[in-house]
């Protein structure tokens, strides 16, 4: 366990990329700043660019046009850097899975390390989805 | 052997700027999320954003000048450090020249000047429109803050020296305690808050609007010595304030510290409590707020002073 990671842990910054989401994730995402969910408490802040986010946390069903924004966004986000999948569209397609935009689910373009599926996900759950991952982490 | 002793001190007020810095600048996100009814971010959390940052990886973006980008965040620390050195050793009283408020004024607009540099190296747009608005920044709250700094320098018996202001308000009391004093301290309050570049005058990395502005392209360790910078910046900016008006720099003794301690953090919360109280401002309305009505005061201030009220 060293220093650096202990730290990572304590301090994800998150950008929230949407990549064709019916804003309800979005939503619930902007939930978890309010001061009732205050995720600040856990060193959790939102950061404008990609260039200074440890975390993305990506919504919506990947549509063909978003796929390589996507990819763009991932290679501009400095390494070591978290993936999370944020409603059941990004994890898996959901009810749009077989629609004719669809370019897959999120792990097919880049490297998953959260899901968090749900419609939306509640935000309990979103941050019961990444402290757990925390956890995990080592 | 001197230059070398010189060097170690550079080094150690490097070290304990940066530790005050983070520790008041939690202070201040603390302070934040209690108004805004939120619990906070935990005491050592500025010092895991540091640590943080210095284990990610540095992206370099392809159309931008290499070094210039790399070494402007750098020029923008070291002259902050340079400052609070400068300020330990004034409050020590072992250190001090006719001219050195002039010194400070000149060093303190460096860290605006590495964040210009940097952004403009970075060929990134948005960063672009961000040191556009930070120039225009750095022209408009200069003035007030020149007018805030001429006028305990006049009450001082026109001395330049920051160790003569001291030692005046050791005799006469303090600066503040005058009704141009008032103004003075008003003025420069508000000025040093565009300085620091904290929320009403934060336009310049408009987070909302321009996604971070001239810090959009930094990554890693070289954001990391940006945040250092503006954690340093807190501390010396809210020191020079308390130096200049609200006098009692008798450091030495236990007491005198104390006391020293209690100005120093009154400063910081003011400075919190108008970031939090207000939205940010467009450039133009910054400009015009800057060069109408504040310089109309510290005008005002200057004449009151010249005829000793």
């Amino acid at each position: 366990m060293n220093l650096k990671l202990k730290a990572l842990k304590k301090s994800l910054w998150v950008y929230h990329l949407s990549a064709g989401s019916c804003n309800n994730c979005d939503i619930e995402i902007l939930d978890l700043l309010t001061p009732r969910f205050d995720v600040e408490r856990f060193g959790i802040i939102l950061a404008a660019s990609p260039r200074h986010a440890d975390v993305l946390l990506c919504t919506g069903i990947v549509n063909k046009k978003c796929v390589e924004r996507i990819k763009e966004v991932y290679e501009q986000t400095p390494k070591p850097c978290v993936v999370v999948a944020i409603g059941a569209c990004a994890c898996s397609g959901g009810i749009f899975r077989d629609g004719y935009q669809m370019a897959g689910p999120l792990n097919k373009i880049i490297p998953v390390d959260v899901y968090i599926p749900g419609c939306p996900p509640k935000p309990e759950s979103i941050i019961a989805g990444i402290v757990k991952f925390l956890r995990e982490l080592k | 052997m001197n230059a070398i002793y010189n060097f170690v001190y550079f080094i150690l007020s490097f070290l304990v700027l940066s530790i005050i810095g983070l520790f008041v600048s939690w202070i201040d996100r603390k302070i934040t999320a209690r108004i805004q009814w939120r619990v906070g971010p935990p005491w050592y959390q500025n010092f895991a954003d540091i640590i943080k940052l210095s284990g990610k990886e540095i992206l370099i973006p392809e159309n931008g000048n290499k070094f210039i980008f790399l070494f402007s965040p750098i020029l923008g620390l070291i002259s902050a450090t340079i400052c609070g050195t400068i300020i330990f050793l004034v409050l020590k009283k072992n250190f001090g020249f006719g001219g050195d408020l002039i010194l400070f004024v000149y060093l303190l607009i460096i860290p605006s000047l590495s964040i210009i540099l940097g952004g403009s190296s970075s060929g990134n747009v948005l960063a672009s429109v961000g040191i556009s608005r930070e120039l225009k920044l750095l022209l408009s709250y200069e003035l007030p803050f020149i007018c805030g700094i001429i006028i305990p320098a006049i009450k001082s018996g026109s001395t330049t020296s920051l160790i003569e202001i001291i030692k005046y308000q050791e005799i006469n009391g303090s600066n503040i305690l005058s009704f141009s004093g008032i103004l003075g301290f008003i003025i420069i309050l508000i000025s040093s808050v565009g300085k620091l570049g904290v929320v009403p005058f934060d336009l310049a990395e408009a987070e909302t609007e321009i996604a971070g502005g001239s810090l959009i392209e930094y990554s890693g360790i070289l954001l990391g010595f940006y945040k250092l910078t503006k954690a340093i910046l807190f501390v010396v900016v809210p020191i020079f304030v308390v130096i200049l008006y609200l006098g009692g720099s008798e450091v030495n003794s236990f007491g005198g510290f104390l006391i020293f301690l209690i100005k120093y953090l009154i400063v910081v919360i003011l400075i919190t409590l108008i970031r939090n109280t207000n939205p940010r401002l467009r450039i133009d309305q910054t400009l015009r707020f800057f060069w109408g009505w504040l310089t109309l005061i510290g005008i005002l201030g200057i004449l009151l002073t010249l005829s000793g009220v």
